[in-house]
């Protein structure tokens, strides 16, 4: 099966709410939608993160804005005020989740 | 129709003021809104009020920049600015308006967001104060809480606006309610107007973070961008039905368009369909965005619900302390060695009796960044940064951390150099939330208008 990197197909923002991280993913185009949302499903995103996310990934579905957002419970170390790590605040997350590969079927 | 147009001055403490100034003198507004306070600067500011009284507001060249500007243009400022300490924010803007020669400026102080004092008496009141992202129990943190706060929403400040306030300055308040007030006070919507105070919510969400919606942090096309050096901040101009534009000055930089706009509205939002802020539930899954024109986005449609009868109140407590240091290797083995010096330095962390509650190694150049998410395994590297950092209740032991990097230069792998010399050791601050009944709160809030002399 062809593979992509979701990077060429789509843009995300990331920021941080206590110990989460949400990542809004935005497909360049309308028709991607679809083959995001078989592909870039919660479980995936949980499996991508690994060990950096230790609770559970939500994924809401916003059509309006033809976009996904993804919530990570776990995923900032304590908090940007408590977390050890350089990226305290979770701004790369959305980066991060663009290096997936997904198959794009043809 | 009716219609205001608001503009965004200042996305955090330490934001550029100078778009803001564009924003004032050419994006046409009647009021400038500012958000100050991310969700740990209180902390901060609380360490700042302990050492001296007076302080515990965000000190910038905020005011000295603007005021005058504001006042000539008629354009009237809504500011959470006042952090821990409203009152002396007050006092500092009075007395710089005052040199200023500012005659006749009215300016508000809005109180009563802090309910630190009252912690004890809510709790005895049967309210849970569990927190409510890991249900923990008060009780653990008590003896090292810096400040609770709640996040008021946008009731007194339109109360101010009403009495002819000119700048507004509140402490905790709900960011996109500095930009809900003038529009409620301005197009005269209803407290139960759900769908209109939801739009006015939608955008302020949208301008709550300066260049974010403009262009800024945008992870798309990034590089064709225009004139990012003077990129500008958001305005909308907003009418009576709730529909709006957002826009930005005439003559600055930046994108205005679906892709820019969408990505700061799902900016740290969870659910979509219910943002939740004190005065509505607002659903961003009902908007409806339009390009309607060169860096012009309609907002349309937006529907709310009812608001919560909580609000949320947002505790900040010591949590130990970070203990960091870097050092930077070359190209040959520049991973061998980082990790070389990664075994050492735990080896003398043994030696010297020190252990921690947790140790974080970074790569720099290979992992600091993207963590567990980085692509091979970094060996054909130019250069490599080690980056570790440790937590402990000690802060004399996180001062060890640093001190320990230099020596390694002479003592361990080749071609080492310094990166970022002997980082202090820094206060960790833990967040916990609770939700109180909005009645307990609002018992307390009091606005304050001094006119200057």
């Amino acid at each position: 099966m062809p593979k992509m990197l979701l990077k060429e197909l789509a843009h995300a923002r990331s920021g941080d709410k206590g110990n989460t991280v949400n990542i809004g993913l935005f497909p360049y185009n309308e028709k991607d939608y679809q083959l995001l949302k078989e592909q870039v499903t919660p479980q995936r995103v949980k499996q991508h993160f690994g060990e950096m996310v230790q609770g559970e990934v939500i994924r809401y579905e916003v059509p309006n804005i033809n976009a996904f957002n993804f919530v990570l419970r776990g995923a900032l170390n304590g908090g940007a005020s408590r977390s050890l790590r350089s990226d305290n605040l979770g701004k790369c997350f959305g980066a991060n989740l663009l290096r997936m590969y997904v198959e794009t079927g043809n | 129709m009716k219609s205001v147009r608001i503009g965004a001055g200042q996305g955090f403490w330490g934001d550029s003021p100078f778009p803001a100034i564009d924003v004032v003198k050419s994006g046409n507004i009647k009021y400038l809104a500012c958000d100050a306070l991310a969700e740990l600067t209180l902390a901060i500011l609380q360490k700042s009020r302990q050492k001296d009284p007076t302080k515990g507001y965000v000190e910038d060249m905020f005011f000295s920049l603007l005021l005058k500007p504001c006042r000539e243009m008629g354009v009237r400022i809504l500011t959470n600015a006042g952090g821990i300490n409203p009152e002396g924010a007050g006092r500092m803007v009075y007395e710089l308006a005052r040199k200023m020669g500012l005659k006749g400026l009215k300016i508000a102080v809005i109180t009563g967001d802090d309910i630190l004092p009252r912690l004890g008496e809510l709790r005895e009141m049967g309210i849970n104060l569990s927190d409510m992202e890991n249900g923990g129990d008060i009780s653990s943190i008590e003896d090292r809480i810096l400040f609770a706060n709640a996040y008021l929403g946008a009731k007194p400040m339109v109360e101010a606006l009403e009495k002819g306030a000119d700048v507004i300055i509140t402490g905790r308040t709900a960011d996109p309610a500095m930009f809900l007030a003038p529009l409620v006070h301005e197009l005269g919507w209803g407290w139960d107007d759900w769908n209109r105070l939801a739009a006015g919510i939608l955008l302020g969400h949208l301008m709550e973070c300066s260049a974010q919606s403009t262009g800024g942090n945008f992870s798309g096309d990034w590089w064709n961008i225009p004139k990012m050096e003077r990129i500008g901040y958001p305005v909308a101009e907003v009418y009576e039905s709730g529909e709006a534009v957002l826009s930005k000055p005439e003559g600055t930089g930046g994108r205005v368009d679906l892709e820019t706009v969408k990505e700061q509205m799902l900016y740290e939002v969870h659910d979509p369909s219910a943002y939740i802020t004190p005065d509505v539930v607002a659903d961003f899954a009902s908007a409806r965005l339009e390009q309607v024109g060169p860096d012009r986005v309609s907002i349309t449609g937006m529907k709310g619900k009812p608001r919560p009868d909580n609000l949320k109140v947002s505790i900040g407590y010591s949590d130990g302390w970070l203990g960091e240091a870097a050092l930077r290797y070359s190209w040959p083995d520049a991973m061998k060695k980082a990790r070389k010096a990664e075994e050492i330095l735990k080896k003398q962390f043994k030696v010297m009796g020190l252990s921690f509650e947790e140790i974080l190694t970074e790569y720099i150049g290979y992992n600091s960044l993207c963590g567990t998410t980085a692509y091979g395994d970094g060996e054909d590297l130019n250069e490599v940064g080690l980056r570790i950092a440790v937590r402990t209740r000690n802060k004399a032991d996180a001062a060890k951390v640093p001190r320990l990097l230099p020596p390694l230069a002479l003592n361990g792998p080749p071609n080492a150099s310094g990166a970022g010399g002997m980082p202090r050791p820094r206060e960790l601050i833990g967040l916990w939330s609770v939700l109180v009944n909005r009645a307990e709160v609002e018992k307390q809030v009091q606005i304050n208008i001094m006119e200057v002399e």
